[in-house]
């Protein structure tokens, strides 16, 4: 049965009927063309398809379309502003932080709703207990970051591409 | 996936009318889990009743010096909250040792403590399971045993529950409030998870229809000095092998009083009472944390496949304590 959900993905508003069965990510991949989401393993445990919802980074593979309808999207597509790059965006390039480039839209978007915790002063598992201020090593960005998985592996680029952007 | 309706109750009330008149229907929260085991065809469901956004999404504090914690409050919101940071750190620990930054932005409160096994075989509908199709057998018990149960497992079932929060929520003695078709209940962390026994489909003690409205977190001022431990096959976004939450009050040198659960060892959060009693009054040295962990871990049946479980979690629950207690302890040796 089709229900009729209103998403802005992007700055752009789209009104479809969606089946209740669909995803945020086959809404937008499949339905309206917008493909800088990927589908990865479709089971949350991959974070190719990271988007963000609302504001905060979230899988968009295990988020039902009618659950969210009216939600903000934002995806790596839209994080680049009049034509510009974003600043993730440019950093990836400057550090080689890709091989495939399958997983990079997710990485980059990740990355951004990453920073905006550390700034709302969120903890990780590897913040010392106590700590007024999150020192952003490479240590918090790897365990931040876990919820990205790259088969190439290209981690030991990902990690300062991401460090030069926080120190900026 | 079958094919399945979708309502938003306007209240409370509503949705658990309609849960209650839908036998084959269930609540959505956040989805993390339920939305996956749609789409591996584990979860059926007719009826989807979302109530993301009809429960609590506050963290407030209660005139006992508690706190209530919403069901919808979002499993990141709750790990970065600053008072629970404080008053409970194994709560914030266990939370942020959970799954990834994008998915705590999605799971509930509620919803984390009722995410189903992650039991390879529940979760391939290709292989027997009791769980999943009661009277079908269990393919873990002669299969793949790394993740299985080492307490309380039954013939029938040695899954073991997966969340962490309900791990640090069971230690702190949390309890539940629902709401379901017969009224409210206030239920216990410690009670809310069954053993599998004969029955290993049925992962709580909820009712059809019953409704988790907030979980509220007892004063306990040595929660101050608490603490979670994860034990996994990679260093973050993985289920524990074994997970140890405690929290301690030592005066002079001696343990006044503790609280210890495990998890990824039973079919719900293990809360070793054994290991309790014995601590209380005890020296706050490893050979007590030591003599505390073999008296808890005599009860273990352990697997061939999962017997590293024991004296994995024995090294763990050590380890642990002695990091709440601090050096003293280790000079104790």
């Amino acid at each position: 049965m089709d229900t009729e959900v209103t998403l802005r993905v992007d700055g752009t508003t789209y009104t479809l009927g969606v089946d209740t069965r669909t995803t945020l990510l086959d809404a937008m991949r499949e339905r309206l063309g917008i493909t800088s989401p990927k589908k990865g393993c479709d089971h949350g445990q991959c974070g190719a398809c990271t988007i963000l919802l609302d504001g905060w980074r979230a899988n968009s593979c295990l988020a039902l379309a009618v659950a969210h309808d009216g939600a903000e999207i934002v995806t790596a597509a839209g994080l680049a502003m009049d034509g510009n790059l974003h600043p993730m965006q440019q950093a990836f390039i400057e550090h080689d932080a890709f091989q495939c480039g399958y997983c990079t839209p997710g990485q980059i978007v990740s990355a951004v709703g990453m920073l905006d915790e550390v700034d709302a002063g969120w903890p990780s598992a590897v913040t010392a207990a106590g700590d007024a201020e999150v020192v952003l090593d490479e240590a918090e960005i790897r365990e931040r970051m876990s919820g990205n998985l790259c088969r190439c592996a290209a981690y030991a680029n990902i990690v300062p591409a991401i460090a030069q952007v926080a120190r900026s | 996936m079958r094919p399945l309706r979708y309502a938003r109750a306007q209240d409370v009330p509503q949705a658990v009318r309609m849960l209650a008149a839908a036998p084959y229907g269930a609540y959505l929260a956040g989805g993390t889990n339920l939305v996956d085991l749609l789409k591996l065809g584990v979860a059926t469901p007719e009826l989807l009743v979302d109530v993301r956004r009809l429960t609590s999404e506050r963290i407030e504090d209660l005139p006992d010096g508690g706190i209530l914690v919403g069901a919808a409050v979002r499993n990141s919101e709750l790990a970065a909250d600053p008072t629970i940071r404080t008053r409970y750190p194994v709560l914030s620990q266990a939370l942020l040792d959970g799954a990834s930054g994008q998915l705590r932005n999605l799971a509930t409160t509620g919803g984390n403590l009722l995410q189903r096994t992650r039991c390879p075989y529940f979760q391939n509908i290709t292989t027997p399971c009791n769980k999943r199709v009661p009277g079908t057998g269990c393919s873990a018990r002669e299969g793949h045993q790394r993740d299985m149960a080492i307490f309380g497992a039954s013939q029938e079932c040695v899954a073991t529950h997966p969340s962490d929060m309900a791990v640090a929520l069971a230690a702190i003695d949390a309890l539940v409030r629902t709401r379901g078709p017969d009224g409210d209940r206030l239920i216990p962390v410690t009670e809310l998870h069954r053993l599998p026994g004969e029955e290993p489909g049925r992962d709580t003690v909820l009712r059809h229809g019953e409704l988790i409205m907030n979980v509220e977190l007892p004063p306990l001022g040595f929660a101050a000095n608490s603490r979670y431990r994860k034990v996994r096959d990679r260093a973050s976004y993985a289920f524990a092998l074994v997970s140890v939450a405690a929290a301690v009050d030592v005066v002079d040198g001696v343990v006044r009083d503790v609280r210890l659960a495990l998890g990824g060892v039973a079919h719900k959060p293990w809360r070793a009472t054994r290991a309790e009693e014995l601590l209380r009054g005890a020296p706050a040295i490893a050979q007590s944390f030591a003599d505390a962990a073999d008296a808890e871990l005599a009860a273990a049946q352990p697997l061939p496949g999962n017997a590293f479980k024991v004296p994995l979690a024995r090294a763990a629950i050590i380890r642990t304590l002695l990091d709440l207690t601090g050096d003293a302890a280790e000079d104790g040796r």
